[in-house]
């Protein structure tokens, strides 16, 4: 097989999944009567097109990348982590905590302390079905997501009493909101409303490669997650690396918390986790479950995000419909990867390809 | 009942897999009441071959002419419809089901509107079981049945569902020797019948059994010919291209020190049943312990209570005068344990994980490998390259997924790693189960080697004929208890084989 043709083989299947996807979501928006060019237009090419825009995009893909990557250490290790939703809330709670608590604390110092309390705050929501997991073998899909509920129904609860904004409490509004943070947790902007959790986000993902790829304990972690009865022969400890990658996984959905509140909202308010741990999971498995994967995985579907948010206001397409869109993005991107990696069909195609061009000789 | 399958010929077979030629027009036939048997060592296309035949794959060229007629098979229905019927090395049963119900899962003639006949699926599987002298209780539950009852269990099945052609991959890799001698005879027998294609390397049988035989090496028919006219050793010699002769121990007998001790051991199988009754066994330092025994009798719960896989309910195994029962997996390793485990594929190695991953599995963080908790991948990767080249591990390169590789050499990884690490002692369950003779043979003189340099190994086999090759003691175990040790010179295939159905001897 040539080069040149296994160039062209892919070439070929990317069109074609291109073209099924604007085929499909066309039909949709001819459906509801809108303008079918100037909707995708908005969705893909708009966000790109100024700078404004594009910060947008990357502070939605800030929270994404972190969770992601998180999820990916857990998923490597043998565990599905879901309930990213509830260790990011926890992880605000705990970064809200520690603002509240300490407002003169100087920056340098107060700074890192509310992020390392975000982590521990997602950790210690992550540790609980790691270890569930590890020493009772509870399933994890049961106790992410009802947990999820118990952190979202804390949050809540802790917005509405311990956190309540005083002067709310004075207008008598009841917004269920804290006070704005002190200046020292917050983190500075580059451009528009883009922070600097982005260099935090990158940082991290690479001592993620390294951590999974370079160390023993990496090592470990994958072999615990790919084949853990080999692993438990080879004298791994299976649940304790188990449980240490929940630990791992909650806590970076913590940090995503503590770094948005930081960099993005400077105070708790309800939605800021905007279903990001959910998406998580998806952007993790679409960016292959590596680190240099989630990273253009988690823009990707930041661009999607904000996407979504433009197109009502610009051509009148409701967002519901542009998330519809999305999910058949995602399936025919899934497809394509399928496609691609079968290496029968690419083999098959060529040999038809061969007969036919010895015909025409 | 239809017509005899009288002829069936495949002529100028070719199926082609990425990157592999996995049939080179190979052409075979059968006639009426004729035992084929397809023989070839781990890979050579023999399985790719019957699943072609079974209508599994399509064939790139080539046809299939049963009693002179073409035939196209689009999926296995064809097949069955054609009268053709495969009993696959692993058997399709479900085990929480009776005999009965088994068969009624194909047996379409019994699938009433809105019910089961499960009245006419039961005078079925009794009249073809009456009929070919197959024994089995319809309403016995397949978890109650041993290995070679289910082999029947599956050969009714086939015939129940109308097959008027047997297909046999492997029919002989799990049963006791008395049992293997039983097959051949209830085969023999119904070739008054039907005719059988089966798949093998083992060459007693190959003899025992068939009358023809067709020898396929690296998916061509290197030969074919009446198996009476030929030795087992020619047949040997032809399919793996050389002479085998596989090593035997001839060394004297050891008089090391007691390497492993285990004295009255209980433990429990994963159904809570007891699985080892009050084991007691020693074995010394630079001898060959053969354990042999029909599966399922302890063995696996032994090789894994041993290695802190399982825990021990009551009893000792000491190691080198260390109690080691209920220790962790990692420390008994520590402790210099080499274990080659009975489940290669998924215990054995990670089968994502690449060779050179594998290699390090038990050793991810000594200093030969690792500097601090940083891997060195220099040094993992000239180590690796190293053993793949001396233990002869046929592969791409060392970073090619372990679980890509065919069985044997899944296995020559496995023994580098354990050997490699120099243990003071190795467990080798199985370790040359479902392999070709070629890799058998390394695999041998490799054990043999290690106990020459002194090291006490603990050999789990149903093979009587590896178990006597390499032992210098034998242990017999039925029921998790041992039966008898004997030495090498009282050892005898009829007196093991007696011992391992559970007679015990006076004494």
């Amino acid at each position: 097989m040539t080069k040149g043709f296994r160039l062209a083989f892919r070439a070929v299947v990317v069109l074609l999944a291109i073209l099924a996807t604007l085929l499909m979501a066309s039909v949709i928006l001819w459906m509801i009567g809108a303008d079918v060019a100037a909707t995708f237009y908005t969705i893909c090419f708009e966000p790109l097109t100024r700078m404004l825009h594009i910060s947008e995009v990357l502070i939605r893909a800030i929270p994404l990348c972190i969770i992601a990557i998180g999820i990916s250490v857990a998923y490597r290790s043998g565990i599905i982590n879901i309930g990213a939703e509830g260790q990011m809330a926890m992880g605000i709670l705990a970064f809200t905590g520690a603002a509240l608590a300490f407002p003169d604390v100087p920056r340098p110092l107060l700074l890192p302390l509310a992020l390392l309390a975000s982590m521990i705050g997602g950790g210690v929501w992550g540790f609980i079905p790691g270890i569930l997991k590890a020493r009772l073998n509870v399933s994890e899909l049961l106790s992410t997501v009802m947990l999820n509920y118990i952190a979202a129904q804390f949050y809540s609860l802790c917005l509405r009493t311990i956190y309540l904004d005083p002067a709310e409490q004075v207008d008598g509004t009841g917004t269920p909101q804290s006070m704005r943070l002190t200046e020292n947790v917050w983190l500075g902007r580059i451009t528009g409303r883009l922070h600097f959790g982005i260099l935090i986000a990158l940082v991290l993902a690479v001592l993620i490669f390294i951590l999974m790829w370079k160390t023993s304990i990496g090592f470990k972690m994958r072999a615990s997650g790919s084949c853990a009865r080999a692993a438990r022969y080879g004298g791994i400890s299976v649940g304790f690396y188990v449980a240490a990658s929940m630990i791992i996984s909650g806590a970076f959905a913590g940090l995503a918390g503590g770094v948005e509140l930081a960099g993005v909202h400077r105070r708790a308010i309800e939605g800021i986790t905007n279903n990001y741990g959910f998406s998580g999971v998806v952007v993790a498995l679409f960016g292959g479950l590596h680190p240099f994967g989630i990273i253009p995985a988690s823009f990707f579907f930041g661009l999607m995000i904000y996407g979504s948010t433009l197109a009502p206001s610009k051509v009148g397409v409701p967002a519901n419909i542009v998330q519809v869109m999305q999910g058949i993005i995602i399936i025919v991107i899934v497809t394509a990867q399928m496609v691609l990696s079968n290496a029968y069909l690419q083999d098959r195609i060529w040999r038809k390809y061969q007969a036919l061009r010895k015909k025409e000789a | 009942m239809e017509d005899k399958i009288r002829s069936l010929r495949m002529e100028h077979i070719s199926k082609r897999f990425p990157g592999v030629l996995a049939s080179d027009d190979i052409s075979i036939s059968v006639g009426e009441g004729e035992v084929l048997a397809l023989v070839g060592e781990n890979g050579a296309g023999k399985t790719t071959l019957m699943n072609i035949l079974m209508g599994l794959y399509q064939p790139d060229e080539g046809r299939i002419l049963i009693n002179d007629e073409e035939v196209r098979f689009r999926g296995p229905e064809d097949a069955f419809r054609a009268g053709l019927g495969m009993v696959h090395q692993t058997y399709m049963l479900v085990p929480n089901m009776t005999v009965t119900e088994n068969i009624a899962l194909g047996y379409k003639a019994a699938w009433k509107p809105f019910r089961l006949d499960m009245k006419a699926v039961r005078d079925r599987v009794v009249e073809i079981s009456s009929r070919y002298g197959l024994a089995v209780n319809p309403d016995a539950y397949i978890w109650q049945l041993s290995v070679g009852e289910q082999q029947k269990v599956e050969l009714v099945k086939t015939l129940c569902l109308g097959a008027r052609f047997l297909i046999l991959d492997e029919p002989t890799s799990a049963l006791t020797p008395q049992e293997v001698d039983e097959l051949i005879v209830l085969l023999h027998k119904m070739t008054e019948e039907l005719s059988i294609i089966f798949i093998s390397h083992k060459l007693q049988e190959v003899k025992a059994l068939s009358n023809k035989v067709t020898i396929l090496r690296h998916g061509k028919v290197v030969f074919s010919g009446n198996t009476d006219d030929y030795s087992s050793q020619e047949i040997a010699a032809k399919m793996t291209g050389h002479e085998i002769i596989l090593p035997k121990n001839s060394g004297s007998p050891s008089d090391g020190p007691v390497a492993l001790s285990i004295k009255d051991l209980v433990v429990m199988s994963d159904r809570k049943t007891v699985a080892l009754d009050h084991l007691s066994l020693d074995v010394r330092a630079g001898e060959i312990i053969g354990l042999a025994g029909v599966s399922g009798n302890g063995q696996r719960e032994l090789a894994e209570a041993i290695n802190g896989l399982r825990r021990t309910e009551s009893g000792s195994i000491s190691f080198f005068g260390k109690e080691i029962s209920n220790s962790t997996p990692h420390g008994i390793i520590e402790a210099g344990m080499g274990y080659i485990p009975e489940e290669r594929n998924v215990e054995g190695i990670v089968p994502s994980f690449s060779i050179r991953e594998n290699l390090i599995l038990k050793d991810s963080d000594s200093p030969q490998f690792s500097k601090g908790v940083f891997l060195d991948s220099r040094k993992i990767e000239s180590t690796a390259s190293s053993l793949v080249e001396r233990f002869d591990v046929r592969c791409p390169g060392t970073a090619t997924a372990a679980g890509s590789l065919s069985g044997g050499n899944i296995q020559k990884v496995i023994l580098a790693r354990e050997i490699e690490r120099r243990p003071k002692f190795l467990i080798a369950v199985y370790p040359t189960r479902g392999l070709d003779m070629g890799a058998v043979e390394f695999i041998h003189q490799k054990l043999l080697a290690i106990r020459d340099s002194g090291i006490g190994i603990l050999l789990i086999s149903e093979e009587l004929d590896e178990i006597m090759d390499l032992s210098d003691r034998i242990a017999v175990i039925y029921k998790g208890s041992i039966q008898r040790v004997l030495s090498k010179l009282e050892a005898t295939r009829e007196r093991l084989g007696i011992l391992m159905a559970g007679v015990r001897e006076e004494s």
